[in-house]
């Protein structure tokens, strides 16, 4: 009696992290600990749940998944032995971690326990297995074809058709026909790397941490971002994903460019006004500057594995992540989630964008460690230029200074 | 008291002090002039699911050997104090010399990060210190003259905005003024034009923050002056009655002395408080338009390359403008009591 009662005061208590692994399938562990820290969407909770479903009586999982993980992850698997054992990272996000040599090479792990992963979920860098992923991201466009074939223009496939579109919905009466997240800071970053990388552009010279942004790509990336403004609402330097989501749903802009991971919010129907939902087309992101490929990055999502945990608990969390991307976690729920990179992933319409974008050959977000130093200053001095208070050179010379700067500090520049 | 006695009364606080306040302290100084060592990259080639590319990455093991070596970092002085992102020596002067007269030197000096916030910072804590003040004193003032069954809902309304959590408060202004939103669109109206919006233009926005760092604030005042208020003597204020002293004159000449060591109080806590200013920016998206010094070390340590060193410098030029500022007013405090003592 005494120990049932303590059972369950104990899983009373650790109910709130832990599952309670009713489905016990054999994921092959022995014993071991497992704990996962990742972003809150729908799609790492499915392969957490899964991934939840190897807990046993000797082997435990838990689960840490926060809009906040890139602040957590870090610091929790630096310690030795490491909070976390596993983190669920992004293409961006995954860079921290092995520049710190927090996360192990998987090699070994693969050939012992997972030849069946595909190669192509494999993230090799520099010849080690550093995540396998499991999901692809991007941002393209959506476009309401109620409102696009009443002003009489097809679906734009590049920038110019885009805002030739736009001029046309608005002559019929919609104030600001086109949405996207320019909310100063990260997201306006992001705005300018999927432009800029469209155009041709790159970011460094070659080989090094010097910036290479100040030439006509630049100047070209920061005009097409402010002749695109001219359709937003004015209030566009404050708007992010949820916005500009709102915005769209509310059917107060025809055609959007947004996160492939909200298709499926946006196209379900709730919270949306009516005739939008239904009217929704979720398309590749439009090319730039008669390139002929999307001009957007591919975003990948990956897990991977601690350093600094016992061997034995580096095969648990292989195993039990293993399990938690396996095929057979595609049901008819899931399906819709995410753009899948698991066999057996069929697209459903709200994938459409993300695949025809991965078709047209778009290019996928840098992965040089000093990356993020570059989106921050991106991110912080783009605002001044659109808002008309200094030209496009000065903007594009402010951006290198203040990138110099963090990357000196950092060490990666002398 | 004797002295041994009043040590043995300030020794938990001072120790508190000392833990938390001094020692962190100490801890942002010796940050601020070490920054990571020099990062060992080399390029190579990684693969993913939409092919491979040419890249580079941080050789983690001789970069490690780096930092065994000096786990404190390079120590670079005043580098990062003097970097173009806070003081940027190099830059003013640079700008010095190239330009022809004040008013471009100026804008080009405002166009450096660390020189933008510190205006806006300055401009906001020298509008919201005063205006809440003189708002508060106001409300005290008239809560003050109402009959006494009136006082409590008027106390509780008075009060609002200090008990609504600032974020909470913050985004419903947000909501307001936005182009949608019925401030907004009573602007846009008025002014005939459908692309003004406070979000839109800095110094509307500038504007919106200090009025929601004024109405945010006030309430403290208010609830200070009117405990003061409560402690006006009042046979003074029916002789100066007596004497023929108009409603104005007992103002001035009885009720303000009497409140001024209040005011003093006040004035500190306020400076402090609006040179810190960083909630609403955050909560308005105003990062656009207004930047705060606050705000620079949130974004430095937000980044995904977290710049410690530099969130640092800033914390310890932060302190710094607060002694400045403050110093007048504990001179003035400083030598009132070394002359009544």
């Amino acid at each position: 009696m005494t120990k049932s009662i303590r059972g369950l005061a104990l899983s009373a208590l650790l109910g709130t992290t832990m599952f309670a692994g009713a489905a016990y399938a054999d994921c092959g562990i022995s014993a071991g600990k497992v704990s996962i820290i990742g972003n809150d969407f729908p799609a790492i909770h499915t392969v957490v749940n899964a991934a939840a479903g190897c807990a046993t009586g000797a082997v435990e999982v838990k689960s840490n998944l926060t809009a906040d993980h890139q602040k957590l992850n870090a610091p929790g698997m630096t310690a030795n032995p490491a909070e976390y054992t596993s983190a669920v990272v992004a293409s961006s996000s995954i860079v921290p971690l092995m520049s710190a040599g927090l996360i192990r090479p998987l090699d070994e792990l693969i050939a012992a326990h997972g030849a069946d992963i595909p190669k192509s979920q494999l993230i090799t860098i520099d010849g080690k297995v550093m995540a396998v992923a499991f999901m692809a991201n991007a941002q393209h466009l959506f476009y309401r074809k109620d409102l696009l074939e009443a002003a009489g223009v097809a679906a734009p496939a590049t920038y110019d058709e885009l805002l030739a579109a736009a001029e046309k919905i608005r002559a019929g009466g919609m104030a600001t026909p086109f949405c996207s997240t320019y909310k100063a800071g990260w997201n306006l970053g992001e705005e300018f790397v999927n432009t800029y990388l469209g155009l041709g552009g790159d970011f460094f010279k070659p080989g090094t941490a010097e910036p290479a942004i100040n030439n006509e790509n630049g100047v070209a990336a920061l005009e097409l971002m402010k002749a695109l403004t001219g359709y937003m609402s004015p209030d566009y330097l404050t708007f992010d994903s949820n916005i500009a989501t709102a915005e769209y749903e509310a059917g107060n802009c025809a055609l959007m460019t947004l996160w492939g991971s909200r298709a499926g919010a946006l196209m379900d129907g709730k919270d949306s006004a009516p005739g939008v939902a239904e009217n929704t087309v979720a398309a590749a992101a439009p090319s730039a500057g008669g390139n002929s490929f999307p001009a957007t990055t591919l975003w990948w999502d990956g897990w991977t594995v601690a350093t600094n945990i016992s061997d034995e608990d580096a095969v648990a969390t292989f195993l039990a992540m293993k399990a938690g991307t396996a095929p057979s976690i595609l049901t008819a729920d899931t399906m819709g989630q995410a753009v899948w990179l698991l066999d057996g992933y069929t697209p459903s319409p709200e994938a459409q964008g993300i695949s025809a974008s991965i078709a047209g050959g778009a290019r996928p977000y840098p992965m040089e460690p000093y990356m993020g130093a570059m989106h921050t200053a991106l991110g912080d001095n783009i605002a001044d230029f659109l808002a008309g208070k200094e030209d496009a050179a000065q903007a594009l010379a402010d951006i290198e200074a203040a990138y110099v700067t963090a990357a000196k500090e950092s060490g990666f520049l002398q | 008291m004797k002295h041994k006695t009043f040590l043995w009364f300030i020794l938990p606080s001072a120790t508190a002090m000392l833990l938390f306040i001094a020692l962190p302290i100490v801890s942002v100084l010796i940050q601020s002039v070490y920054a990571p060592h020099e990062q060992v990259i080399r390029e190579v080639e990684s693969c993913n699911v939409f092919g491979c590319t040419k890249s580079t990455i941080i050789d983690v093991e001789a970069t490690r050997a780096l930092s065994e070596g000096a786990p404190m970092g390079r120590f670079v002085g005043a580098g990062i104090f003097t970097d173009r992102s806070h003081l940027a020596t190099d830059e003013i002067a640079e700008i010095w010399s190239a330009s022809p007269g004040v008013g471009a030197f100026l804008s080009r000096v405002m166009n450096l990060p660390f020189y933008g916030a510190l205006a806006f910072t300055l401009t906001y804590t020298a509008f919201v210190t005063p205006l809440s003040i003189l708002l508060g004193f106001a409300i005290a003032l008239s809560v003050n003259a109402i009959p006494r069954l009136l006082r409590g809902p008027a106390i509780f309304f008075s009060l609002l905005p200090m008990i609504v959590t600032p974020l909470v408060g913050a985004l419903i202004l947000f909501w307001m003024v936005d182009a949608r939103g019925i401030l907004g669109a009573v602007l846009q109206s008025m002014s005939g034009d459908p692309d003004l919006s406070i979000k839109a233009s800095t110094p509307l926005m500038w504007i919106m923050l200090i009025v929601y760092g004024v109405w945010a604030s006030a309430p403290f005042a208010f609830v200070v002056y009117y405990a003061g208020l409560q402690t006006v003597p009042q046979d003074t204020l029916e002789s100066a009655m007596i004497d023929g002293a108009t409603r104005w004159q007992r103002l001035r000449f009885v009720i303000i002395p009497h409140l001024l060591p209040l005011t003093t109080f006040l004035l500190l806590i306020k400076i402090m408080d609006n040179f810190r200013v960083f909630e609403p920016i955050v909560s308005f998206n105003a990062g656009a338009h207004a930047k705060s010094l606050s705000y620079f070390i949130y974004s430095d340590l937000s980044s995904t390359n977290q710049l410690l060193s530099s969130a640092a410098a800033t914390s310890v030029l932060t302190i710094l403008g607060i002694v400045v500022l403050l110093s007048p007013v504990i001179i003035r405090t400083w030598k009132s009591f070394g002359r009544t003592a």
